[in-house]
């Protein structure tokens, strides 16, 4: 089928439309019709995107299932998946479903509920998928609109700081990294992202504002999309949109923003900065490497104090994170196999987690920690699978956790054993605020009056978790699932940027940079 | 010979006589009866005008030795021109005449500002640049004080008189300079008379006539009668003066630059530049306080003018070009955004305060939406047809090496985003109030409802209007 991915990408859209337009009225039947739409809808991209899975040929790294057609102003409406997207794609139509189906008790504004997921599902796949510079931001970008209503409409007490911290706050990154495409397009004269992809931008250096800039337009450009692709991972020290939208959000939005939106920033890492400026991604390549690390041990150590269960849980994302761009920026095979890896993961273990919490935020309408505790004693089915993610959230061997963080190690001790160093004691601090989370909530005797009658999960809450439960210990046992698929693709990536570092003279410049200030 | 340019001239002929026998005709028939009759008349010669024009032009031909330009980029801005009259005046009647403002002078003084229009935009000459600048603007300055019982309106009409008239000696003044330099009115000759060296005197001609584009256009540091001026005057006056005015004055402002000054890029360049940027700041900032809808408008329309000016600032075709599809964009979502202004009352009364949005989309979502599409589409964030309007400008502004011009003006953008979301805050996220009345004339739910669709959809293929203007960008940069 020529239009696979079109079709994958526009079911949602099209349910969406469908409920839009058709569903009428605010009762309880026009609310279970909305559901079941969303749900089959979800349900029939995943189905269908399982066809991508199978005609994917690993071995082959060019791009595949590849659409082109003219689009406006010399534009191109391209789509494809390669060994880095592809994962991307079934991470996010393997999470939809069960997204819609955490949402099933929802009463307010259902219909909008609804349409707002299904919209973003299309918009988070088309990011995956664009193979046009434009088309990557125009889908990136709209992505924050589903957003920024579903955190206004349907979260907290604070939502509205946060929704619009939320939308400024990664639409000033992306501006910019708009601004560096239009140049990439001045330069190279396409939007193209394969061509993109083989052309080398000018690395002569030059000055701007009288600041010498090694790597020169590689370097800006790569500070350009940094800007962008920083805030949306996101990396301290632009993290700290994230707690609060997460805070404020309703349950399946935070589980769609931890689990897939913020893969969005790693993505764009490995299609754009890495192999579209290698110079400039070696230049900085040690800022964003400390960067990660101070990410790793600052955001966990911050996660330590928090008093409300979801902020903790942003934070330990914001740190896990770290691992994610310290694998892609160490360049090497494992790094950037752990990173992807990690990144799948999480998307796995946080979606869950913020499910765990969403469980209990039901029934008791409070994140505070120090509302619960003792909860093992009523809620024994909530305790295991609470117990298991929170393991898995600390890297505990047997689950995905673990090979995420040990590749992305494993990777950056080759190239920066300080920074691995500086990394690894931030699995010692996860485990930290991860037990002791869990030790103050469902540990301990049941003491609170309020938590007496609570009630242990349904059984729509305990077949939530089940996918989630069997992929990360799938994973966790059986890593080569993953890196058989993503394997030559990266290879291949990691060539490609070690050559073009080799090729330029970006060693001399730094050495004559560095010459005089020695002398 | 005569007889072939008339031909040339012969739209703005009909247009021009069309409002005489209309005017002649309602003082000796109905008067304000006949009022509303003659603005449906109107509006359907502006649209068959417009689709004449569309239709039938070709090429480029000149009247009355080079006074009167009739090519591509004319066309195109007329066409936008009179398509958006044509909306604006649809829209107003049933506000008009509800409020008993509907005399029959208005549809007259709308033909004859469309007539100053079209000269503008077609202008080859300085004499005929300044007829119809001067046309256009004296039927305005009466439109904007239409509601002759209320202060504010005649304070509108009274400002924009005065100011007007200082921006039309300012621009006289540069006129002049520039024949006393060039020896000639005509654009055809200025330009030879430049060549690649502009001389001193030129170039104080040229700053003059530019800051008189500028108050046209509302580019800031000219701006300060927009708000007032939006305020005070009736709403469908303000959806006319944010749509076709702009038009046709941008029109002219590239008419002038190109035809007249084009051998000398680099001398004006630094000027638009400057203005597009502080336009771009102004508009953005300055609407962050404001709780009076059409004052916001109007420093939306500051920012927008801004963000169009870049393109011209570019000095190239494809700057030209990008600036002519952020022109016909912003006059689209201008449209949509003012039918839903117009429909907003409250007990039978406008009501201009953005509160009183509050939760608009729990009573109406469907008008809630579309104002939402608009909204977002203003503010520049795709998928919506706004931000294909910036990204045309802010490429051509790259190719012209104006980074720091492209990097400033996104960073303007995300400020002005603010001020639009927090309508869509008002109507989505806000607390509960009674409220606005519910009911909404059908011709402005069509226009709002239409233009949020266009907003939409226009993102598959801009409903292929980036041919047109490529080609009308070609005509005039050469």
């Amino acid at each position: 089928m020529e239009n696979l991915l079109s079709i994958v990408t526009f079911i949602p859209a099209l349910a969406a439309a469908i409920l839009a337009l058709f569903l009428r009225g605010d009762d309880e039947g026009a609310h279970r019709n909305a559901k079941w739409v969303a749900m089959i809808a979800t349900l029939a991209t995943l189905v269908v995107s399982l066809f991508i899975l199978a005609g994917f040929d690993p071995a082959n790294t060019e791009m595949q299932f590849v659409e082109d057609r003219q689009w406006l102003m010399g534009l191109h409406y391209k789509l494809g998946v390669d060994g880095i997207s592809v994962l991307f794609v079934m991470l996010t139509t393997f999470l939809m479903p069960l997204v819609i189906w955490s949402a099933w008790e929802v009463k307010t504004r259902v219909k909008e509920y609804m349409i707002a997921f299904l919209l973003l599902e299309t918009l988070m796949l088309g990011v995956f998928m664009a193979l046009d510079l434009v088309l990557f931001y125009v889908f990136f970008e709209a992505g924050l609109i589903p957003m920024f209503l579903i955190i206004g409409i349907w979260g907290g007490k604070n939502r509205i700081y946060a929704a619009f911290k939320f939308f400024l706050y990664t639409f000033l990154g992306s501006v910019l990294m708009l601004v560096a495409m239009i140049a990439m397009y001045a330069d190279a004269g396409t939007t193209d992202i394969p061509t993109l992809l083989t052309h080398q931008f000018s690395t002569d250096s030059f000055s701007v504002l009288g600041i010498h800039v090694v790597g020169g337009l590689q370097t800006m450009l790569f500070l350009a999309f940094f800007a962008s692709l920083a805030v949306k991972m996101p990396m301290w020290p632009v993290h700290t949109w994230l707690p609060d939208a997460h805070v404020q959000a309703p349950t399946a939005g935070s589980v769609v923003l931890a689990a897939i939106l913020l893969k969005m920033g790693g993505y764009g890492f490995l299609r754009f900065s890495l192999p579209m400026f290698p110079v400039g991604s070696a230049v900085m390549g040690d800022l964003v490497l400390w960067m990660s690390a101070i990410a790793i041990v600052y955001t966990s150590l911050v996660a330590l104090v928090q008093e409300d269960m979801k902020k903790l849980i942003a934070y330990s994302s914001v740190a896990h994170m770290g691992y994610v761009t310290m694998g892609i920026f160490a360049v090497n095979q494992q790094g950037i196999d752990g990173a992807i890896f990690q990144m799948l993961s999480h998307g796995f273990i946080s979606g869950a987690l913020f499910l765990c919490v969403g469980v209990i935020y039901d029934r008791m309408h409070t994140r505070d920690i120090d509302a619960y505790g003792g909860l093992v004693n009523r809620m024994p089915a909530y305790a295991l699978i609470f117990m298991f993610f929170t393991m898995a959230n600390v890297g505990l061997p047997g689950t995905s956790g673990f090979v995420g963080e040990f590749l992305t190690l494993m990777g950056i001790f080759q190239v920066n054993t300080w920074v691995a160093a500086v990394a690894a004691s931030g699995v010692i601090f996860s485990a930290a605020y991860a037990l002791w989370l869990y030790r103050r909530v469902v540990m301990g005797e049941l003491i609170k009056e309020s938590l007496k009658a609570i009630t242990d999960m349904t059984r729509r809450e305990k077949l939530i978790f089940a996918p989630l439960v069997v992929m990360t210990i799938l994973l966790g046992v059986y890593p080569s699932l993953v890196t058989d698929i993503i394997g030559p693709s990266v290879h291949a990536l990691v060539e490609h940027v070690n050559e073009a570092v080799a090729a330029s003279d970006l060693t001399v410049a730094v050495a004559a940079e560095a010459a005089p200030a020695g002398h | 010979m005569i007889s072939q340019d008339l031909q040339i001239v012969l739209p703005e002929i009909f247009l021009a006589i069309f409002a005489m026998v209309t005017l002649v005709g309602a003082v000796y028939t109905g008067k304000d009866k006949t009022a509303s009759l003659l603005t449906w008349v109107t509006a359907a010669v502006f649209v068959i005008l417009g689709l004449l024009i569309a239709v039938n032009g070709e090429g480029t031909r000149v009247a009355f030795d080079g006074m009167y330009v009739d090519d591509a980029f004319s066309r195109f801005a007329k066409v936008v021109i009179l398509f958006s009259a044509a909306a604006v005046l649809a829209m107003s009647q049933e506000y008009m005449s509800r409020r008993g403002l509907l005399r029959f002078e208005y549809p007259v003084l709308v033909s004859l500002s469309v007539v100053g229009m079209m000269v503008m935009v077609s202008a080859g000459d300085l004499m005929a640049l300044y007829m119809g600048l001067e046309l256009q603007s004296l039927a305005l300055y009466v439109i904007a004080s239409l509601r002759r019982d209320s202060v504010k309106s005649t304070e509108a009409g009274l400002k924009y008189f005065v100011l007007g008239a200082l921006s039309s000696g300012l621009l006289l003044y540069g006129a002049s300079l520039t024949y006393g330099f060039a020896g000639t009115t005509l654009f055809s000759g200025i330009i030879e008379a430049t060549g690649h060296d502009i001389s001193i005197g030129l170039l104080f001609g040229l700053v003059f006539m530019f800051a008189g584009f500028a108050f046209k256009v509302s580019a800031a540091p000219f701006h300060m009668w927009t708000p007032d001026v939006y305020e005070g005057s009736p709403t469908p006056v303000t959806a006319f003066f944010a749509t076709a005015p702009k038009v046709a004055a941008m029109g002219l402002f590239a008419r002038v630059a190109f035809d007249a000054f084009g051998g000398t890029v680099g001398d004006w360049q630094q000027i638009i530049s400057l203005i597009a940027l502080l336009s771009m700041y102004v508009g953005a900032i300055a609407a962050i306080g404001q709780r009076n809808i059409k004052r916001l408008m109007a420093y939306s329309s500051i920012a927008h003018m801004g963000f169009a000016l870049m393109g011209l600032a570019a000095g190239t075709v494809a700057g030209v070009e990008a600036m002519l599809i952020y022109m016909a964009i912003y006059v689209t979502m201008n449209i949509g955004t003012f039918a839903f202004i117009l429909s907003m009352e409250k007990d039978g009364q406008p009501m201009m305060d953005i509160s009183s949005l509050n939760m608009l989309s729990r009573k109406e979502p469907a008008k809630a939406w579309a104002l939402l599409f608009l909204m977002f589409s203003l503010a520049g964030v795709p998928p919506f047809i706004g931000f294909f309007g910036k990204f045309g400008v802010f490429r051509a502004a790259v190719d012209s090496g104006l980074f720091w011009l492209v990097v400033l003006g996104g960073i303007a953008s995300v400020i002005g985003a603010f001020y639009y979301l927090r309508i869509v805050f008002f109507m989505f996220f806000g607390k509960e109030n009674d409220g606005l009345d519910v009911k909404m004339n059908p011709v402005l739910w069509v226009a709002l409802m239409g233009s949020a669709a266009v907003v939409l959809v226009g993102a598959a293929n801009l409903f292929g209007i980036v041919p047109a203007a490529a080609a009308a960008a070609q005509a005039l940069v050469n």
